[in-house]
């Protein structure tokens, strides 16, 4: 999923107060999952900023929406009645759904609520930990389904660098040394030989160095 | 979305009516665990303890039950102080509640800060069903604090 966190509150009263009225829109998937734009934080936020306005009184209008994706067109249909009321939209999706708002509605200033930080997963209620990259060719069958793009500092694709310690990174000793774990876990599997293979030069043409990807399935277009 | 949960609508209920302010009487929320805080208060009244009338109490199945926007909804409404009362450490009926709501508290009492709310008016105490006069002394102590902080900067705003 998409992990997220949510801005300061000051940075977000600070957008807020710019405008009289202001739609908080949470979104129901990835960031509600992590705690960052569900319902739950969108009314938590929206209660924070009424406080707010009161102890300054400053008139500000809040609206509150949580609708179930913020990045899919279908959904973000729904936001349209209120949209209409307010200056502002502040978006609590991820910066994909954050954009697709803003290009639902080109004449509302979005604001994003939260700062997307990485696709990752869940290893403990509370504990989110970063897992991919999307690079576009995944190589995982390779590296014992541990990535080293996104879970070795410095990205090797031969690890580990010299300064893997004690099965810690030498950038984060409270981080696990990727290929210390790659090294293990293919051991564990009786496939050490795939150390030996020397994987080649990555071609990053289909991560972000080919500018913005679009992926097109035209069995599904309409 | 459908409203999530009916303790927010007590919430706007218990916390919205007060009495016109001679002198300053803070009006307080106490959510008291079913099984310790709220049977402790039940004590208190049987053993003819008295303690200030500010308290006004909402009896939850556990504290783990508590949700940070309850606390929040209830400083919206104008709510000068909050008491959440649990069961003492390691004696929670559901085993991990009250420590649950204690992180709650925290995060809470961080929220407050965050918007310039002091966080002294949110306090959680432990205490056992048995407790009656410790309940007395924890909703007097808490009517002094918060009578000493003054009442809440969203009662005297009110656009
Ligand atoms: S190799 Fe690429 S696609 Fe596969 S997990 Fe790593 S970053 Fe993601
Ligand atoms: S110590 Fe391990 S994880 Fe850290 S940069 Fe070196 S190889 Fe990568």
């Amino acid at each position: 999923m998409i992990v997220a966190e949510q801005k300061p509150i000051a940075e977000i009263i600070s957008i807020a107060f710019k405008h009289k009225s202001i739609l908080v829109v949470g979104c129901g998937t990835c960031v509600t999952v992590c705690f960052a734009g569900g319902e739950k934080e969108g009314k938590t936020l929206s209660s924070l900023l009424r406080m707010k306005a009161q102890m300054e009184q400053k008139l500000l209008e809040i609206e509150e929406l949580t609708v179930e994706r913020q990045c899919d067109h279908e959904f973000i249909e729904k936001i349209v009645p209120l949209a209409g009321k307010v200056e502002a939209i502040l978006s609590l999706a991820c910066g994909a759904g954050a954009q697709l708002i803003a290009e639902k509605f080109p004449d509302k200033i979005v604001y994003p609520g939260l700062n997307t930080t990485f696709l990752g997963i869940t290893e403990k209620q509370g504990i989110w930990k970063e897992r991919c990259l999307g690079c576009g060719t995944c190589l995982l069958d390779k590296t014992g389904g541990i990535c080293p793009i996104a879970r070795c500092a410095k990205n090797l694709l031969n690890g580990p660098c010299g300064g893997s310690q004690e099965g810690k990174c030498e950038v984060n000793p409270e981080t696990d040394c990727a290929w210390q774990l790659i090294y293990e876990r293919l051991k564990k599997l009786g496939q050490s030989e795939c150390l030996e293979e020397i994987i080649p030069v990555k071609d990053w043409s289909t991560s972000r160095d080919g500018g913005p990807r679009k992926v097109i399935r035209d069995d599904l277009t309409l | 979305m459908e409203p999530m949960d009916t303790t927010l609508e007590i919430l706007s209920d218990k916390a919205s009516h007060r009495p016109a302010e001679a002198e300053f009487e803070p009006e307080i929320l106490a959510f008291c665990c079913h099984y310790c805080a709220f049977a402790a208060a039940d004590l208190a009244g049987v053993m003819r303890l008295s303690y200030p009338p500010n308290i006004k109490i909402i009896r939850i199945p556990c504290t783990g039950k508590l949700d940070v926007l309850y606390l929040l909804k209830a400083f919206e409404k104008g709510a000068d102080g909050i008491i959440v009362a649990g069961c003492e450490e390691g004696s929670c009926h559901f085993q991990r509640g009250n420590l649950i709501a204690k992180k709650r508290v925290v995060y809470a009492k961080k929220l407050l800060q965050s918007i310039g709310i002091e966080d002294s008016r949110l306090e959680m105490f432990n205490l056992s069903s048995a407790m009656g006069g410790r309940f007395a002394q924890i909703a007097s102590e808490m009517t002094e604090q918060i009578k000493r902080i003054g009442p809440s900067i969203l009662r005297s705003n009110k656009l």
